[in-house]
């Protein structure tokens, strides 16, 4: 493993970090109505890190988790093919919150405030994702989290307060949970580096293994929403402004799920870990799924959504150890997923006033552009082709079928199926007639641009597969 | 040639979707459209030339996922070629029907042209993916079909029964395709490659489950019974163009998946299945007649037929998987069953269009409510019955050529074969009780001041009802372009 310790190969995030507290300064001298610099500042930030990131993307296909030729910097931060697909996602998803939110966020009293949050919220979960040391994971669980609470509570309405806290409370305990499970896993391998770990962990007691593993899994659960650790997740999105909403419904859980992913991978052999992240996997689909159906709130539909498709999303983790096909598949779905949902989120901003789903009636009669961006959008997230989902979902899938966990790719067949049923019934809202709300310019503009990405996500999908390549994580 | 033939209607689509052109030239564009299809078509009929070593016509292959090995890879041979053909006829005739179609008629023109990209590009696919993407599309362009323009009361249920049944099926087709893909070695989507390779050729437990997965995705599109429950209340619910291109051509999508994928790529598998298969094909056969013969309703009776004739289809294709005959016997059958695939949807096209007038005039599909339309629309009688005799198998219509091969084949190569017969005695008769109860007699109840049939509305079943008589009289003209695949797929399945 080389090691570097030259710290422009951080340059992305170190770009994220300066632009956060250039536009916190910047926004604490600027008045009310000039906040826009502050948004100028942190769009330029991201556009440098999202410039480094494609600079500095791995020209050459690392090898798998830990027999790799990956970089790592300061003996903590893997620069594999994961980690540049983390760095653009999170960037480019950081940049459509802030378009989909500007019509939104422009002119409130905390904006520059959320711009600063956005931007540390993403570095924290580029930090989950790249990290291979407990210790920098526990780190990036704090900056990754902390951020959310705020974005969540900065509206001040009786739910978001409510969210926030609850938000807040789960955060803490995962959290806790984290720490302890990092603690006992480092003291029974003797390390906090995943490398040590593989090496430690082998022959340590199954029992010891399971109670570490499973605490950190469980922060890192809480993290990207999964069961039994996501039930703020429908709240904060419910409660918490459209913007924050969309960026905690997508950008947490890129960093969570990599981590995971790379937390599995040296995970020993004396416990069937791919049969309990299967089950995690299952029963986050399909409670989710159940839960879904009943909602009348879109928000709060999108909600659960985002949870049942962590599930989809904990396919390739469970068989990460086991198939050269997973880690690929995770990053396309990834980079899919995020997309899919930010353009949803990005039609609920272009219609700041609808709330539940009847709101949309008139929706496809008015404004047709929109409308075609919500049915993408939610065909997407149900993964029909050629959106960026159904690629996500045939990789994901078949990760999941080389890694002999066949009866995973039937349980998520079937939650897909009902997935469909309130999907569609937004959808046929939205064609009925009916006088629709006002809409907003720049989440339209969001929208459309967004719809354009998941078709181009699924339909140039040789590049991206090329993009993620055979591999792999440091 | 061929992309451009799947990608006009979708380009000119999307033209008529996004500016606001004016009724009438969205009317004209997609007549226009669907006939330069058929031209395009008929060009490609003509150069046609059946490929020597039982490979593909007109093959064009692009790189689209190399990591997965797939690839946008169409090509067409004779199983395909008469399919492409049904569905560029059937969708031109649909567009001269809609000319009367006032509801948002250029929404309308852009879903349909969408649609016909989706069916065109399904019956030229070589690589399972891009099977399966232009699968699921035509399963939501059909449900914005019947959910956007459907005319029952119940068209949104309907339409959701539709989506979330065909859903099904597709995704347990997306499951046997990954089956298919990790069986492969190397890994690969492409129909060809799997077809050379048979992948789960030794391995019985795994290629039943990856067939049953095939059989239960392509069971619900056909469909065959216990899966046919979504298709009476689509049927009724759609439009009348909604009812002859979902008849005429996305049935087909079931039936083409057997002959393209699950009989060559799995024979082993298949011949293990044959006589499930077959079984179902009777049941299908029978079952679809006497509940169609129970029927009130016209065009709940002649969806119910559609699941008789597809029956035929069935049974010919689980015939072929039967070693026990002799090979000219399931050669027969399979030629049968191509044929069959394209009488039902000329005839059935025809007939659901004949009974939209009936909705278009009086809102009722009800028989008990006319009685002697012969005598106050005398067209529409005429060409129901000519369709209705079409449609029960008399001679000099396509339909009898496809049914006796299909029995002749089956037959010869099994015996039990014939206990689906009595289907088609049981089809004459409930098109004879239709005609009588529609046709015959005083006008009444609804017939009088029934209006006739107009030309928009005779033109398009008129062309329909003279391609099949076309078949009828001149069936060379079809079976020169089968019987070569039929004999290649058949070998395959006897490997």
């Amino acid at each position: 493993m080389m090691m570097e310790q030259s710290p422009l190969a951080l340059l992305p995030e170190l770009s994220l970090l300066a632009g956060a507290v250039a536009t916190l300064l910047a926004g604490s001298f600027l008045p009310r109505q000039r906040q826009w610099v502050a948004r100028l500042i942190a769009v330029a930030a991201l556009l440098a890190a999202a410039v480094s990131a494609a600079l500095a993307f791995p020209s050459h296909q690392n090898g798998h988790f830990g027999g790799g030729d990956a970089e790592t910097v300061f003996g903590a931060f893997v620069l594999d093919t994961a980690t540049a697909v983390t760095r653009l996602v999170v960037v480019a998803a950081v940049l459509l919150v802030i378009g989909l939110g500007v019509d939104e966020l422009a002119g409130t009293a905390r904006e520059s405030e959320t711009y600063t949050l956005l931007l540390l919220g993403g570095l924290g979960a580029i930090v989950l994702a790249a990290t291979d040391d407990l210790l920098v994971l526990a780190v990036g669980f704090l900056l990754a989290s902390i951020p959310v609470y705020a974005l969540v509570g900065m509206v001040r309405t009786p739910g978001a307060a409510e969210a926030a806290l609850k938000t807040y409370l789960l955060g803490a305990l995962s959290g806790i949970l984290l720490l302890l499970g990092a603690t006992v896993l480092s003291g029974i391998a003797g390390g906090t580096a995943y490398v040590d770990l593989a090496a430690g962990l082998a022959l340590a007691p199954a029992a010891a293994v399971a109670v570490g593993a499973l605490a950190v899994l469980a922060g890192l659960l809480f993290e990207a929403g999964g069961v039994p650790l996501h039930q703020w997740v429908p709240d904060a999105t419910q409660g918490a402004g459209t913007a924050a909403a969309a960026f905690l419904t997508t950008v947490p859980k890129i960093g969570a799920l990599v981590a995971a992913a790379r937390l599995v991978d040296v995970l020993p052999g004396s416990l069937p870990w791919p049969l309990l992240v299967g089950l995690l996997a299952a029963a986050t689909m399909t409670l989710a799924n159940l839960a879904a159906l009943a909602q009348t709130d879109a928000r709060r539909l999108l909600g659960w959504s985002t949870v049942s498709q962590v599930g989809y999303l904990l396919m390739p983790v469970a068989v990460v150890a086991d198939t050269s096909a997973a880690v690929p598949a995770l990053l396309v779905y990834l980079a899919g997923y995020a997309v899919t949902n930010l353009t949803a989120f990005a039609v609920l901003a272009a219609v700041p006033g609808a709330r539940s789903l009847t709101d949309f009636r008139g929706l496809a009669r008015q404004r047709p552009g929109l409308a075609a961006a919500l049915v993408i959008s939610l065909l997407s997230l149900v993964g029909t082709p050629p959106t960026a989902v159904f690629l996500g979902k045939l990789t994901v899938f078949t990760a999941a079928w080389d890694g002999d966990l066949a009866w995973l790719v039937v349980v998520a067949a079937v939650n897909t199926l009902v997935s469909l049923f309130y999907y569609l019934r937004w959808l046929v809202e939205a064609f009925r007639p009916g006088e629709p709300a006002p809409t907003a310019g720049w989440a339209r503009a969001a929208a459309v641009a967004g719809a354009l990405g998941v078709l181009a996500v699924g339909l140039g999908a040789g590049l991206v597969t090329a993009l993620v390549g055979e591999g792999t994580l440091g | 040639m061929l992309s451009s033939i799947i990608f006009l209607p979708l380009v000119a689509a999307a033209v008529l979707a996004v500016p606001r052109v004016p009724d009438r030239v969205a009317r004209w564009t997609w007549i226009a459209v669907t006939a330069a299809e058929v031209l395009l078509v008929g060009v490609l009929i003509a150069r046609y030339e059946t490929p020597a070593d039982g490979g593909l016509a007109f093959e064009e292959r692009a790189r689209w996922i190399p990591s997965v090995n797939s690839s946008w890879h169409v090509g067409v041979d004779g199983l395909s070629v008469p399919l492409l053909a049904l569905t560029a006829v059937v969708f031109c005739a649909c567009a001269v029907y809609g000319l009367r179609e006032d509801r948002r008629p250029r929404q309308h023109a852009a879903l349909f042209l969408a649609l016909q990209a989706t069916c065109m590009g399904l019956f030229a696919a070589q690589d399972l993916i891009v099977f399966f993407v232009f699968f699921d599309l035509s399963i939501v362009g059909m449900y914005a079909a019947i959910a956007g323009w459907g005319h029952g009361r119940d068209a949104g249920r309907s339409a959701l029964q539709f989506f979330l049944y065909t859903f099904l099926g597709s995704l347990a087709l997306l499951l046997g395709f990954i089956g298919l893909y990790l069986a492969a070695d190397p890994h690969t989507f492409d129909i060809p490659e799997l077809v050379a390779a048979a992948p789960l050729q030794d391995h019985p437990v795994a290629g039943g489950f990856v067939l049953a997965a095939l059989l239960l995705g392509l069971a619900v599109k056909t469909p065959t019974i216990p899966f046919h429950t979504w298709l009476p209340p689509a049927h009724t619910d759609a439009s009348a163009i909604g009812s002859a291109v979902l008849a005429a051509v996305l049935l087909k999508m079931g039936t083409y998946g057997f002959v393209r994928i699950a009989m060559p790529a799995m024979p082993d598998a298949w011949r293990g299945a044959a006589w499930v298969v077959l079984g179902v094909g009777i049941a299908s056969v029978l079952y679809g007649a006497l509940v169609a013969l129970a029927q009130t309703d016209v065009k709940r009776m002649i969806a119910y037929t559609s699941i008789n004739h597809m029956g035929y289809v069935v049974l010919a294709v689980g015939a072929a998987g039967l070693l026990g005959g002799g090979t000219a016997a399931r050669e027969l059958a399979v030629t049968g069953a191509v044929t069959q695939m394209v009488s039902h949807g000329l005839i059935t096209g025809a007939l659901f269009l004949l009974a939209g007038v009936l909705h278009d005039r009086t809102g009722s599909y009800a028989m008990r409510d006319y009685g002697g339309l012969a005598r106050s629309a005398p067209v529409w009688s005429g060409l129901f019955a000519v369709g209705a005799f079409a449609s029960l198998g008399i001679p000099a219509f396509s339909g009898f050529i496809a049914e006796f091969q299909v029995f002749a084949g089956s037959i010869g190569t099994t015996a039990w074969a014939a206990i689906a017969l009595p289907g088609i005695l049981i089809t004459a008769a409930l098109f004879l009780r239709a005609l009588q109860l529609l046709v015959t007699g005083l006008p009444g109840g609804r017939s009088i001041g029934f209006t006739d049939v107009r030309a928009v509305e005779a033109v398009p079943v008129t062309g329909l009802l003279l391609l099949s008589l076309a078949i009828g009289v001149l069936p060379w003209l079809l079976l020169d372009l089968i019987t070569p695949a039929s004999a290649v797929l058949v070998d395959l399945v006897g490997r």
